[in-house]
């Protein structure tokens, strides 16, 4: 019989690789298809709609159903975003992000599934992208 | 419209939308990959392990889908001093912001929080709109 500690190590690795399966298979690990979403004055390609509505098709009804419950299964209790309403790091952070997102077409999910091609330019955008979240920490939320 | 993708791009969006029901339902967490690698660069005493199994997870499901397809396309048109500008935008912005695509786009709006609607609208719009200066704006592009 297994534990619930291992229940909850496999469950959450099977839940990486059904992400994995989902970021590859939609095509979003390859840049050039989300910038063929987000360049909508181009050769428009709306494939992004169907991937975000996919998944919100499942966590919209599913997370309702899921948080009405008292605690998850094998832990004591969900472990939610704790600040509340939009401030100035919000707004600017997504900002930021989106600069980001619009000048690579990667965002962390794919570019993370992307380094199973040990492409060099995945390698870089990761690289950069550990250094800006090291650089945010350091900057401006040092413990 | 010829590069759009409708069935794998639903497909792939569900099977995101069901890892992250499962790792909320499961061990009470948000599947989002930004905060999930950040919290294994900068660790919390009993949190890094669930993450590095999920990340193992993405991994290796990227992976799978590389062995069956024999192939996944990465097409990466920045350069690679634009991609790592990219990188450090994309990590510094979604600590700043709390989020990304994933912990955001689809398990902030699945919760009906007001933040992920603003960070998501927000970053979406600015990625838009810097493909569509650095596509239709400079020419030659980021290269």
């Amino acid at each position: 019989m297994m534990t619930n500690a291992s229940a909850a190590r496999l469950t959450i690795f099977i839940a990486g690789l059904l992400f994995g399966l989902g970021l590859t298979l939609s095509g979003m690990s390859n840049p050039a298809k989300v910038i063929g979403f987000l360049d909508v004055a181009g050769a428009w390609d709306p494939t992004l709609i169907l991937v975000m509505g996919g998944g919100l098709l499942v966590t919209l009804p599913a997370f309702h159903l899921v948080l009405k419950r008292p605690e998850p299964l094998f832990s004591h209790k969900f472990y939610l975003p704790t600040l509340k309403g939009v401030d100035s790091k919000l707004i600017i952070g997504a900002i930021l992000f989106g600069l980001g997102w619009g000048i690579a077409g990667f965002c962390p999910g794919p570019a993370l599934a992307a380094l199973v091609t040990l492409n060099s330019s995945v390698l870089i955008f990761v690289g950069a992208m550990v250094a800006g979240m090291v650089l945010h920490r350091l900057f401006v939320q040092p413990d | 419209m010829e590069n759009f993708t409708p069935m794998t791009g639903l497909a792939g969006g569900i099977l995101i939308g069901l890892a992250a029901t499962l790792t909320l339902w499961a061990n009470g967490r948000i599947a989002g990959i930004s905060g999930i690698l950040s919290g294994i660069i900068f660790p919390i005493a009993g949190e890094s392990q669930w993450r590095a199994l999920f990340l193992l997870g993405l991994l290796v499901g990227a992976g799978l889908y590389l062995l069956v397809n024999a192939d996944l396309a990465v097409d990466i048109q920045a350069s690679p001093l634009w991609s790592a500008i990219a990188g450090l935008l994309v990590g510094f912005g979604t600590r700043m912001g709390s989020g990304c695509t994933s912990g955001h786009g689809i398990c902030g709006i699945a919760r009906l929080s007001r933040r992920s609607f603003t960070a998501t609208l927000l970053f979406m719009v600015t990625a838009i709109v810097t493909v569509f200066v650095s596509r239709h704006v400079i020419s030659g592009g980021l290269q």
